[in-house]
């Protein structure tokens, strides 16, 4: 077990390294990176002043040292925006997006659970045919223009809800159903064909024999043993719902990571950006180690080795 | 046929048909402003969908829009196909340090979310509509390369490819002669799979602003402007919404029949 974690541990470490690399790589690709990290608008004898004073003259070998070096500190330098310690912004925008996406995955596990279940059990019936036709529905229907529509009807027609924003329950509504949408009809599917495979299994048989009722067949027997296809689907989907989250948090003003991204790589922010993409992919290998140790709990058959 | 593969193949064929035929049907130039007839609704005289905050045709940009998605998703899916195809061949025959990098790679790339790091790319190399293909491919490769070496690594132990190999038969002929037909129905299916999710992708990017730039008539750009509009003209944000999501429906239910037909037993 020990092993394990730290094996783990030592991948989390080996994915955050190469993404930042990545992304160092491709600013420094991208052109002047002095023209990247400045304002439109500079002076071309600031230009230059200003490669010097944040060390672009050096070879980038040396630049990439002093990066990583920075990086492992927690230092990703100052927003140019805001003026203010970058990693401190990302951080500061965290919380909100966990809300988000928290309240996401409970929608999705207190819907789309039930009704993958449903439609197994009820396998070609009513119940199955409207639940597979709205799966189908739910991942073809893009995430913005639901938003859009949910807007325009709750909010501008029927002003039930507001439009955007972060505040009380009201404001988290529109936003967490956008988010788990599509989130929502992957897992519902899954649920169906993972509960339809477990159905057809010996002890499904023997606990139906024993004289187990119904009930106790289907959440005992039959749910506890899918749940491992559902929870790796939901772990290798959580970096989806992530990227999910930047489109849900433009469109509903909803103030969170996601947001901060796309307003920094607007305005050009390169620090803001570099921090959001080590704080995206340290959240998202965290989710799945937290995922792996589910599997444990779930079916005590797995045992994690490194 | 299944119903919903009916539905699927109909839809994909009226998308393809619209999108074709976009410069006959459209009531008018895409690109033309009226203002005096601004947000007019949808019914009105020579604009059955209505016009937009410039007067310009919405009938006529969702029709021109089509033609932009589908060409987006074309290309995004020929270069990710042959990108990941022969990177994935390669990587499940080779099986030297080359492929594990690469493969480790193609595992790091994919925990990032794909959104992010298409609009990442696109903010940086820049904007515009060959930027969008080559972001949505750099970051959509990965998938094909996954499947291609996982079929690859199957195939290869097969008798026949065996036997093959026994008989003398050279490394590059093996490859491309008895695995890589074998392994064609699963690149098609994943093709099929990921046309929509590129065109939604692309739709989503220039939703926020990364992508195809105004005028040009793409259904997410539209979608952004119409964001202005919410209170005033619903139909600005219904057509192209509802053009994309049809779309994205049609190949959906088309790449399911496909995977059905030819590779029951593939997971994308």
């Amino acid at each position: 077990m020990r092993a394990y974690f730290l094996s783990r541990l030592a991948q989390t470490a080996v994915v955050v390294f190469l993404s930042l690399t990545a992304v160092f790589a491709m600013v420094r690709l991208g052109g002047d990176p002095v023209l990247l990290f400045m304002p439109m608008d500079i002076q071309a004898k600031d230009v230059d002043e200003y490669r010097e004073r944040l060390g672009f003259n050096d070879p980038l070998v040396v630049q990439y040292g002093r990066f990583v070096g920075a990086a492992l500190r927690g230092d990703f330098g100052e927003s140019l925006r805001y003026r203010s310690d970058a990693l401190g912004l990302v951080l500061e925008r965290l919380p909100a997006t966990l809300l988000l996406a928290s309240s996401a995955v409970l929608l999705t596990l207190l819907v789309a659970v039930p009704l993958g279940v449903a439609c197994a059990v009820r396998r070609n019936r009513l119940v199955d045919h409207v639940g597979t036709a709205a799966t189908v529905l739910g991942q073809a229907v893009p995430g913005f223009w639901l938003g859009l529509m949910l807007i325009y009807l709750f909010a501008v027609q029927l002003r039930w809800l507001p439009t955007g924003g972060m505040g009380g329950l009201a404001h988290l509504v529109m936003p967490s159903i956008v988010l788990a949408a599509f989130f929502s009809a992957r897992i519902a599917r899954l649920t169906r064909s993972a509960m339809l495979d477990a159905l057809g299994e010996d002890y499904v048989l023997t606990a139906r024999a024993k004289g187990l009722g119904e009930g106790r067949v289907i959440s005992k027997h039959t749910l506890r043993n899918s749940a491992i296809p559902i929870v790796t689907l939901a772990g290798l989907e959580i970096g989806q719902l992530l990227g999910g989250a930047v489109i849900t948090e433009t469109i509903f003003a909803w103030p969170g990571l996601g947001r901060l991204t796309v307003q920094a790589l607007l305005n050009r922010d390169f620090p803001v950006v570099l921090a959001a993409v080590f704080v995206t992919s340290v959240t998202y290998t965290l989710i799945n180690l937290a995922v792996d140790l589910l599997y444990g709990w779930l079916d005590p058959r797995v045992r994690l080795r490194a | 046929m299944s119903l919903t593969a009916i539905v699927g193949v109909g839809l994909t064929l009226a998308v393809v048909v619209a999108a074709a035929a976009a410069s006959w049907i459209a009531p008018s130039d895409p690109l033309r402003a009226d203002f005096a007839r601004s947000l007019q609704p949808p019914g009105s005289p020579g604009h059955p969908l209505g016009t937009d905050q410039l007067g310009r045709d919405l009938l006529a940009r969702v029709l021109h829009g089509a033609r932009l998605a589908l060409f987006i998703g074309a290309c995004t899916v020929l270069v990710t196909a042959a990108v990941g195809g022969i990177l994935g061949l390669v990587a499940g025959f080779v099986e030297r340090w080359p492929a594990a990098v690469l493969m480790r790679i193609a595992d790091v790339q994919l925990s990032f979310p794909f959104i992010l790091l298409a609009m990442t790319i696109n903010a940086i190399v820049g904007l515009g509509l060959r930027n969008i293909i080559l972001s949505l491919s750099a970051a959509g490769w990965v998938v094909y390369a996954r499947v291609v070496r996982g079929e690859v690594l199957s195939v290869k132990e097969r008798d026949y490819v065996q036997a093959a190999a026994a008989l003398g038969v050279g490394r590059p002929r093996l490859l491309l002669r008895h695995v890589l037909p074998n392994v064609a129905p699963s690149i098609i299916v994943v093709a099929s799979l990921q046309f929509s999710q590129f065109i939604v992708a692309e739709a989503a990017i220039s939703f926020l602003g990364f992508g195809v730039q105004p005028p040009t008539p793409a259904w997410g750009s539209m979608l952004a402007e119409s964001r202005d509009f919410l209170y005033v003209a619903w139909w600005l944000a219904a057509f192209p919404g509802a053009a994309l999501a049809l779309t994205a429906l049609g190949v959906n239910l088309l790449g399911d029949w496909l995977r059905d037909t030819l590779d029951p037993k593939l997971r994308v």
